[in-house]
């Protein structure tokens, strides 16, 4: 909202408490996560409503990193969600840029059908997907989790892709094409280098939703190495009977692709549904 | 004069020379046709299995009792008391989760609107709770409220809220705002991000002319800011709503739905049913009820918003 | 160069018909101008001709050649931008070396190009620079540069001046003209701009609801309009329009005066008549013509303009050469110009004029 801005006092102080409120209720439990997973095992429970610890301790991450299969749990993840990224967003692009530039008979009709997709509980079709992937013989396999985490996000993704390109004229396509290109040559040479900004927000999007999935990864893997780090992070319970320094360690250690990734794009998150002129 | 009525080539026109209509009217599809071709396979075939099971009794537990069963599945739900507590919960569970994350939200937005030294840092951080994974935000906040090792029951205590330090997650009326409490700190960054894109595409003019005109800040916000975010706010929390109503994670992970099925909303149930109960064919019923309730409330949404968007 | 035709051309959105019936024949190098009001469907006709939009029926050739499903890039025409439509991420010299770029010309060929169409339109200086550096009138020329590199058989132009300011639009104006008379191309033009269309045009294409009202040069549209739209639409300030009722030899107002009109054949059909201000005269009171009260009354230096309430005919506009000493709220005596009086029928078709409708 901008008015000409007449600094009224009142106005100053609440603007700062709601400031600080919003960063305290946001980060605190990140700091507590991290507080448990620099205490020691023995202080724990002792330690358990002290704000700050009695004493460090980074034996719970070292004790993750190099005595259990974090670092297979890790890169396993790492595989599926950036696969899953790069996948959705080449397929996203493709729709929104449908969506976006052309009026074809039947597209209400594929976007009701991928409103549709995102309103039912994902455990309708956990069952038979298990079935289609064990039939294919994909159990234990990252690729089954990159198609279908793919599945799971492109109705979001195009979204967004769609709202990218929405920012862009379509006059310079036609210039293009005028120019000599074929429409996929002008959409490659002169509008993908405009959507950038929109790529890279999509990726981070998709890579943190991935990052985080369980209930298909859990569903659909169950050999050891081939894991992604929510299942092995529940493995923590039973192996350690719920070791909490460790657990919290191995939270905090994941916790950094998908908090990096999704710092540098929330900015263009922002930006690029701004310019899309997000309409209802 | 000729009139054509589609877009598609009438017959005996060439259409071995891939007129420029015909191409042009396919051309889309090509882009589009990854992205369905994977959905088809990976969500919409499954889907109608997933309905038909519904209409089976696939009993794991019972394999030998297998077989089409109409409707029994469904009658057997409308009398499941279970079932309409985890409706009644989830309904409680939705609207507050929507309501606070939607205040919330639209306050932070409305912050991140103005300026104000190192709001870059600032907007990078407090979006951060999005990208944590569910579960690990759900198991943190379990660990906060936990009365022996955690701090919240104990500042409640201090704030005069709570007589004692005790249990909030196990105590069957008050057990709920537990996993509210971590779905709406997950949830906020959402609400602010896309209310933030939406404020930031009002147009500046517009508050300047009300100014002229004479309107408070309060008018303003009530006559400018609030018409113009209707569309998108109605569009953002109706797909919030149906996502919030079948996310079970948090729940699943803080309370496993107890006590005594005070947390329990329909989609866990159907996970509890699915999976502890191993009743596929009854826990696709319930997921299909679900669904239908959540279609209907998306209709009424759809058309509400048609009759009072002016904008 | 090229001959362009369009014979009955139509265009449909599903089952709204948007043009219908177009039949224009375009001469190699001739400047033709398609004019109208905002939704007459001069910017469709425009993109159907460059192949942005597919067209419903009818035939359209370029040198005797169907041309109806030939992609854009192959059609050989270029066409400058209501918005420019620049790449945002390309320089100047990219950006008008683009096409070439496209047909995998080298380097130096582009760059020798390049440097060669910069001159003509004073751009050299700028051939670094991103579009956003730019100013409004620069981004024009880089338009035009871009489609001038390509040498093409024609070229398309879609409200090209609308997005500059007045004094730009009519130095951009006049370097259009020039670069006209210098290639010698065949060029289409789009505006709802009657000044642009009467100052650049060869031909001009009145269009309004998607049917051809009239085709003619600029001075056959001015002095013998085809009906009352064309009447209206061309020449500024707008024509007087007054209902009439037919008469012997001529008509009568209605205000019972006789004009008598000797110059048409036949106005058993008149219904209404139309004048232009530059074709009212001021005249002495002297009982015998209009009487008229001044409402409001512009001094322009080089003309007059006063907006008058005429006795029984109502509101009219006069024109006249020179500053008069009129004022608002003078009593003025009219006299009508019966030669260059338009009568119309009640379907509003100008009557019994010899209208030359060009081919």
């Amino acid at each position: 909202m901008i008015f000409t801005q007449i600094q009224r006092p009142a106005m100053t102080l609440g603007k700062y408490a709601a400031i600080l409120f919003y960063l305290t209720f946001a980060l605190f439990p990140l700091y507590w996560l991290l507080k448990i997973a620099v205490t020691p095992d023995r202080l724990i429970y002792s330690d358990g409503t002290r704000v700050w610890p009695s004493e460090f301790t980074l034996s719970n991450f070292s004790a993750v990193l190099f005595q259990t299969d974090f670092l297979s749990y890790f890169s396993n993840s790492l595989v599926v969600s950036l696969g899953t990224a790069g996948l959705t967003t080449i397929f996203a692009a493709g729709a929104g840029y449908a969506f976006s530039r052309f009026n074809f008979g039947g597209k209400k009709i594929i976007i009701a059908v991928m409103l549709i997709t995102q309103m039912f509980p994902l455990l309708m079709i956990i069952a038979p997907i298990y079935k289609v992937v064990a039939s294919l013989g994909l159990l234990n396999s990252l690729t089954s989790l990159i198609i279908v985490y793919t599945a799971f996000n492109i109705p979001f993704a195009t979204f967004l892709m769609q709202s990218f390109f929405d920012g862009i004229p379509k006059d310079l396509e036609e210039a293009a094409m005028m120019d000599g290109c074929s429409r996929f040559q002008a959409l490659r040479k002169v509008i993908l280098p405009l959507t950038l900004p929109g790529l890279g927000a999509t990726l981070g999007f998709v890579f943190t939703a991935a990052w985080s999935e369980l209930l298909f990864a859990l569903m659909l893997i169950s050999k050891n190495d081939t894991m992604t780090f929510p299942v092995g992070l529940l493995t923590f319970v039973s192996k350690f009977s719920v070791d909490w320094g460790q657990m919290m360690a191995a939270g905090v250690l994941a916790l950094v692709p998908s908090c990096l990734f999704f710092i540098f794009i929330q900015r263009y998150l922002v930006q690029g549904l701004t310019s899309g002129a997000v309409k209802g | 004069m000729i009139t054509r009525k589609h877009n598609e080539v009438e017959p005996g026109e060439n259409r071995a020379r891939r007129s420029l209509y015909w191409q042009y009217a396919v051309e889309p599809f090509f882009y589009l046709s990854p992205a369905i071709i994977l959905i088809g396979a990976v969500m919409l075939m499954p889907l109608v299995i997933g309905i038909s099971y519904s209409f089976q009794a696939i009993d794991l537990l019972r394999p030998f009792n297998t077989g089409w069963v109409g409707f029994e599945n469904y009658t057997k739900l409308w009398s499941d008391r279970k079932f309409w507590l985890a409706l009644e919960n989830t309904f409680w569970w939705t609207f507050w989760s929507i309501t606070l994350q939607f205040f919330l939200g639209l306050g932070l937005a409305m912050l991140l609107n103005t300026q104000f030294y190192g709001k870059k840092l600032f907007q990078a951080l407090v979006f951060l709770p999005w990208a944590v994974p569910t579960f690990l935000s759900a198991l943190t906040w379990a660990w906060l409220f936990n009365p022996v090792i955690g701090p919240i029951p104990h500042w409640l205590t201090a704030l005069g809220v709570l007589s004692e330090p005790y249990n909030i997650l196990g105590d069957p009326d008050l057990a709920l705002w537990g996993p509210i409490t971590a779905n709406v700190w997950f949830g906020v960054p959402f609400f602010a991000i896309t209310l933030l894109a939406a404020l930031q595409s009002i147009p500046g003019d517009m508050y300047e002319a009300a100014e002229i005109d004479g309107a408070s800040t309060w008018q303003a916000f009530t006559k400018i800011t609030l018409p113009f975010l209707a569309p998108m706010i109605a569009i953002t929390v109706m797909l919030r709503t149906i996502w919030i109503a079948n996310f079970a994670d948090l729940i699943f992970v803080m309370t496993g739905g107890g006590p005594a099925s005070s947390t329990q909303i329909v989609s866990s149930y159907i996970f509890t049913t699915a999976f502890r109960k191993l009743d596929f064919g009854y826990a696709s019923a319930i997921a299909v009820a679900l669904l239908g309730i959540l279609m209907v409330y998306a209709v009424i949404l759809l058309v509400l918003r048609k009759k009072l968007v002016k904008v | 160069m090229a001959r362009i035709q369009l014979k009955n051309l139509a265009k449909s959105y599903g089952s709204v018909e948007v043009l219908r019936n177009i039949n224009l024949d375009i001469r190699d190098g001739e400047f033709v101008v398609l004019v109208g009001p905002s939704g007459c469907g001069k910017s469709t006709l425009l993109r159907m001709i460059a192949g942005l939009e597919p067209i419903t029926a009818g035939d359209f050739e370029i040198d005797d050649k169907r041309m109806n499903d030939v992609r854009p890039r192959d059609r050989d025409i270029a066409m400058v931008f209501q918005s420019y439509a620049l790449y945002p991420h390309m320089d100047v010299a990219r950006n008008m070396g683009f096409s070439m770029e496209i047909r995998g010309d080298s380097a130096e060929l582009r760059k020798s190009r390049v440097t060669e169409v910069g001159k003509t339109l004073g751009l050299n200086s700028l051939l670094q620079r991103l579009p956003k550096e730019l100013s409004g009138g620069q981004r024009q020329r880089v338009a035009m540069g871009r489609a001038i590199i390509r040498d093409p058989r024609a070229f398309l132009f879609d409200e090209p001046l609308s997005n500059l300011d007045a004094a730009l639009r009519v130095e951009m104006r006049l370097e259009i003209a020039r670069l006209h008379q210098k290639l010698s191309a065949t060029m289409i033009y789009v505006t709802h701009d009657q000044v642009e269309a009467l100052t650049l045009a060869d031909r001009i294409v009145v269009l309004d609801n998607g049917n051809v009202q009239q085709v003619g040069s600029p001075l056959d549209l001015y002095e013998q309009p085809a009906n009352k739209f064309v009447a209206q639409f061309i020449g500024s300030p707008t024509m007087n329009v007054v209902p009439v009722s037919p008469a012997k030899g001529g008509v009568t107002l209605a205000n019972g005066l006789f004009l008598s009109t000797p110059h048409l054949a036949d106005t058993s059909e008149a219904f209404e008549l139309g004048i232009r201000p530059e074709h009212i005269d001021v005249v002495a009171d002297d009982g015998q013509c209009l009487t008229a009260v001044a409402d409001v009354v512009e001094h322009l230096g080089s003309d007059t303009n006063i907006y008058a309430l005429v006795d029984g005919l109502g509101p009219m506009m006069v024109r006249v050469h020179g500053n008069i000493a009129t004022k608002s709220g003078d009593r003025f005596g009219l006299r009508l110009r019966a030669p260059n009086a338009h009568i119309f029928g009640s379907d509003g078709r100008a009557l019994a004029r010899a209208i030359s409708r060009a081919a």
